[in-house]
């Protein structure tokens, strides 16, 4: 196990080592796929050690950065989470249990890359872009292309997800994210929305709404956002966008739940994430 | 694979293990450091027995790498009381009667210690929320809320349980 100290020095141990090395974080994905066998790595780079990429702090400018290191359980309890991204501290607080969101984090709720992954479809609503280290710089890749496939990302072997920035949402916004699962705890999102509005002078200016579970990545509801801006809020918009939202599900039947149930939960949780983030948005 | 030395504090002690890299913080302390209060129930983080406070918060010790708690604070059921003084939760277990196999019960302990130092006074809607990390295949809940909140109440009045 190799324990860096800084992202530089991190970042030249994956330039040459990448390829057969597992950076761990809070370990709650990589253990339980090291002791089923289906990763091996030779080498553990352990994160704990770099204090920039731990932590939630205001951006430069306005928004968030959060460090890749940050705890479920802290953007759960986050003051500034709680009251201006609030569809982030809805799906931080449904990872696992408490004693696994007080290790798991969101860079490793992202890398992980499942498509039921509860932090990524509130990190899209919300347009939350990832900031990438490697030995050849910088890069920043929007939530929306940061995802590849199942357990698949952007991220090459050399490069590490240092952080998350989301802009500030505008004045009068609201976000929410419900998922279904058979039991409360300790589950995984059979089907995941979050929805993120912006509403000025009645009229709704912004709409985005990302969907878990329905396919090999999380995806946006395009159609769904668009029919929404522009328009007043009311409850007919809603189930209007609810029924656009299922055309960008791509949902596949397993032991969770059949293709056309899932469709009926994007439905469902699209107009209740809808109706729940215009509350908030106009509290 | 080489080992690594784990240098870390466990229940006030200062303690240091040689480990493998790839052994868990639940493994170096039930094997390694004798403590065997933590169990081992899933392995993968879903049934809360292996429930410990990584500096003071609970954690799923079989998801932790024994060298990720290098220079911190693990602390396990053998530093929640002592067999003489028992601590008010402890107590009120004991007088519940909530253990019946007794396997998931260090890992309640914890999780319970640990929710009453955040929420000193919880609602029984926080006390079931504070334990759905952990799996009781007896189904003692009902038990296990009931004595939370009376331990919680104890705890408030400053005395033990008793």
């Amino acid at each position: 196990m190799i324990l860096p100290s800084s992202v530089e020095e991190c970042v030249k141990t994956l330039a040459s080592r990448g390829a057969v090395a597992k950076t761990v974080a809070g370990g709650t994905d990589l253990l339980p796929q090291m002791k089923n066998g289906v990763v091996k790595p030779a080498v553990v780079i352990d994160l704990s050690g770099i204090a920039a990429m731990r932590g939630v702090a205001a951006a430069n400018g306005a928004g968030l950065r959060i460090g890749a290191c940050a705890t479920a359980r802290e953007l759960e309890l986050n003051a500034d989470v709680l009251r201006r991204y609030t569809a982030l501290a809805d799906g931080a607080a449904l990872v696992g249990s408490v004693q696994v969101r007080n290790l798991a984090t969101v860079g490793g709720n992202l890398c992980n890359a499942a498509p039921s992954a509860d932090m990524a479809p509130p990190l899209m609503a919300l347009e939350a872009e990832a900031v990438i280290a490697s030995s050849r710089g910088e890069r920043r890749v929007p939530l929306a292309t940061f995802f590849q496939g199942v357990r698949r990302t952007v991220l090459a072997t050399d490069e590490l997800l240092v952080a998350i920035v989301v802009p500030a949402p505008a004045p009068g916004s609201g976000g929410s994210y419900i998922r279904h699962t058979p039991r409360r705890e300790l589950d995984i999102a059979v089907v995941g929305v979050a929805s993120q509005v912006t509403v000025q002078n009645g009229r709704c200016v912004k709409a985005r709404i990302a969907l878990a579970s329905v396919a090999p990545t999380p995806v946006h509801a395009t159609a769904a956002e668009r029919a929404l801006e522009g328009q007043t809020l009311t409850p007919e918009r809603i189930e209007e966008a609810a029924g656009l939202a299922v055309e960008a599900a791509k949902p596949i039947s397993d032991q969770r739940g059949s293709a056309e149930f899932r469709r009926h939960l994007v439905r469902v949780l699209t107009r209740r994430t809808l109706t729940s983030a215009l509350a908030r948005a106009s509290a | 694979m080489p080992k690594q030395i784990l240098s870390f504090n466990v229940n006030g002690d200062k303690v240091d293990v040689l480990v493998p890299p790839y052994l868990t913080l639940l493994d170096a302390l039930r094997d390694e450091v004798e403590l065997t209060g933590p169990k081992e129930g899933c392995g993968t983080g879903d049934c809360g027995a292996c429930t410990v406070h990584l500096d003071g918060k609970p954690v799923a010790s079989c998801l932790v790498l024994a060298l990720q708690a290098r220079g911190r604070s693990v602390r396990t059921i053998e530093g929640l009381g002592t067999s003489t003084t028992l601590h008010p939760l402890q107590d009120a277990f004991v007088r519940h009667g909530v253990p019946q196999c007794g396997f998931c019960i260090p890992g309640v302990l914890m999780a319970a210690a640990a929710l009453l130092e955040e929420h000193p006074a919880p609602s029984q809607e926080q006390i079931r929320y504070g334990i759905a990390g952990n799996l009781c295949r007896c189904t003692g809940y009902t038990k296990m809320v009931a004595a939370i909140e009376e331990a919680a109440g104890m705890m408030k009045q400053g005395g033990s349980a008793r």
